[in-house]
């Protein structure tokens, strides 16, 4: 069952066509990739989906409900879980909290509960404080999650953000270059963790340069170029298509 | 995938130092005791009328910092016109007060509302915009206010309004009733940052993009902020105007709000025992400093920068690192 349709999105800046008539879909629990080289609009199309962009043209419809016009919140509460190419955490606050942001839209607690410090904030605030261990556990945290998160080595901020999009609950999660600035160790049990959480019932949509870990890991990728989808499939057909080859794996030599 | 039954985990070896005995004496409730029996116990040193009257300036002078800590601190939206709160309360209160013989304490929840629609009425246009802008525009508002209270017949123009009753007729007895409602302003602000609300607000200061993607609505979360800034203004405007008797265009100056903002500033932005512990430092130095006389308020700026540039973080800098339950 398809789960997102993104179908003719277009995107201009000024007269730049960044996205130009792009259409993919994803399943449920179905991981597929997005690749193509820089500049390919392939965050630009993650931010028309998740509301930070305003597409010029195309419909994004999930589990059946337009996205269209939603504030980036909107699409979180609709069940959808972002991270950012560039790391985005809440840098000064404690690894917990940042988890704890992910727990936001399910947390049963008003003002009131908080300022009489009535049983239910008390009950809430446990659970949401469980719930970010329970994520951070998942996603393999060794570093202190009571300090600030912008104390954690760069592959471990990696992590609580990925903690921090599953707290949420997703239905779907995109991943933006998850596995850039990793080393081999760490791109081994991103790949690991990538499937884990597939395994839960998340379907991922992945933006990745690492060629290794996109076809490992890949039910499907969608290749772009100059904001035009040039090929869709399996790893094994992107890996023969003529156009791919000239587009992009021709140019990179550890494809 | 719903797991929230989940255990604790268990504590890692060397996650975290347990609390040590000095760490626990800044903890903040212990902190707010000995605030609290700091200001219970101050009158037995010095009762005199004046003494009384300049502490229970600073009581509510903390107040105004603890409300501007959740708009500036927690929140990270500078507001340059915190006053006009601060007036709309003390104005609302005195104009029901005196032209309908109200007890003050009668007058609040005519403030809380009027305070509210304040806050929407200022937040709902500016808090699209960000930072220096935001800025600017509450800078605007605050004179807009102060100047309209100067204009209009009903706040008795540039003389304003005069006595309105006090909740009390001795010093003494108003000196204690303030520090009550301001400690419960205190924790209130406190724990509105301790809560999921009061996260959000601070999801909001690191990064508003990263904020909205997890699903807070980040505009919702900086009126929240901005209306809990107005109503903790506004009650302390109540006070204010009980304590004075009497209030004109003047005490709602620019200066007030950045002297307001430098208690935020100077004791530790969103840190809650800091900002109060800056209120204080604002209100009291400045009196302390008497014996300097001509000289007093060149010497309270070269403090303020001095402190500023030794301690940047604030006095009581707020702690992200978490205590062990």
């Amino acid at each position: 069952m398809t789960l997102l349709e993104v179908s003719e999105l277009r995107l201009a800046f000024g007269g730049l066509l960044a996205i130009d008539g792009l259409s993919f879909s994803v399943g449920e629990a179905e991981i597929v990739s997005v690749i193509g080289p820089n500049g390919a609009g392939k965050t630009s199309a993650f931010n028309c989906v998740t509301g930070f962009y305003r597409p010029t043209g195309g419909t994004i419809t999930f589990d059946g409900h337009s996205l269209l016009g939603k504030r980036p919140s909107a699409v979180a509460a609709a069940g959808i879980s972002r991270t950012f190419q560039n790391l985005r955490l809440f840098g000064e606050l404690s690894v917990l909290d940042n988890v704890r942001a992910g727990s936001h839209l399910r947390l049963r607690q008003s003002v009131f509960d908080a300022l009489l410090h009535t049983p239910r904030y008390r009950r809430t605030e446990r659970e949401c404080t469980a719930e970010a261990n329970h994520w951070l556990d998942f996603v393999g945290l060794r570093g202190d999650r009571y300090s600030e998160a912008r104390n954690l080595p760069y592959g471990e901020q990696r992590r609580v953000e990925i903690a921090r999009a599953l707290a949420r609950e997703p239905r779907l999660l995109l991943l933006d270059e998850p596995a850039a600035g990793l080393n081999h160790a760490e791109k081994t049990e991103m790949l690991d963790l990538i499937r884990r959480i597939r395994d839960l019932g998340v379907a991922i949509v992945l933006i990745e340069h690492d060629m290794g870990l996109v076809m490992q890991v890949s039910e499907r990728i969608v290749v772009l170029n100059f904001g035009k989808e040039i090929a869709d499939g399996s790893p094994e057909e992107v890996r023969r298509d003529a156009a791919v080859i000239e587009a992009y794996l021709g140019s990179d030599t550890h494809a | 995938m719903n797991e929230t039954k989940a255990p604790e985990a268990p504590r890692k070896l060397g996650a975290a130092a347990p609390r040590t005995r000095l760490s626990k004496l800044f903890d903040n409730r212990w902190a707010g005791l000995a605030g609290l029996l700091v200001a219970l116990l101050a009158p037995f040193v010095n009762a005199s009328n004046y003494a009384l009257s300049i502490m229970t300036s600073a009581a509510i002078f903390a107040m105004l910092a603890s409300g501007l800590n959740i708009v500036v601190g927690y929140t990270g939206l500078l507001d340059l016109g915190y006053a006009a709160f601060f007036a709309v309360g003390a104005y609302t209160s005195g104009v029901l007060a005196t032209r309908f013989d109200l007890p003050l304490l009668v007058t609040v929840p005519a403030v809380i509302v009027v305070t509210v629609i304040a806050g929407i009425i200022i937040g709902a246009p500016t808090l699209r915009l960000r930072s220096d802008y935001l800025a600017i525009v509450t800078l605007g508002f605050g004179e807009i206010i102060r100047i309209t209270a100067n204009n209009l017949p009903v706040t008795g123009g540039p003389s304003g309004i005069y006595g309105i009753p006090s909740l009390t007729d001795s010093p003494v007895t108003f000196y204690y009733v303030t520090v009550a409602i301001v400690a419960i302003a205190i924790i209130g602000a406190s724990r509105l940052g301790r809560s999921r609300l009061g996260r959000a607000m601070r999801f909001v200061r690191e990064d508003e993009d990263a904020a909205e993607a997890t699903g807070v609505h980040t505009y919702r979360v900086k009126l929240a902020a901005y209306i809990a800034g107005a109503v903790w203004g506004g009650l302390a405007g109540v006070l204010f105007a009980g304590h004075l008797s009497a209030i004109s265009p003047n005490s709602f100056t620019f200066l007030q709000s950045a002297l307001v903002l430098m208690a935020v500033v100077l004791g530790g932005m969103g840190s809650v025992p800091g900002v109060v512990l800056g209120a204080i430092v604002i209100s009291l130095l400045p009196e302390l400093l008497r014996g300097v006389a001509d000289y007093r308020y060149f010497v309270f700026g070269v403090l303020l920068i001095i402190v500023m540039l030794v301690r940047p973080q604030g006095l009581w800098p707020a702690r992200s690192k978490e205590a062990l339950k």
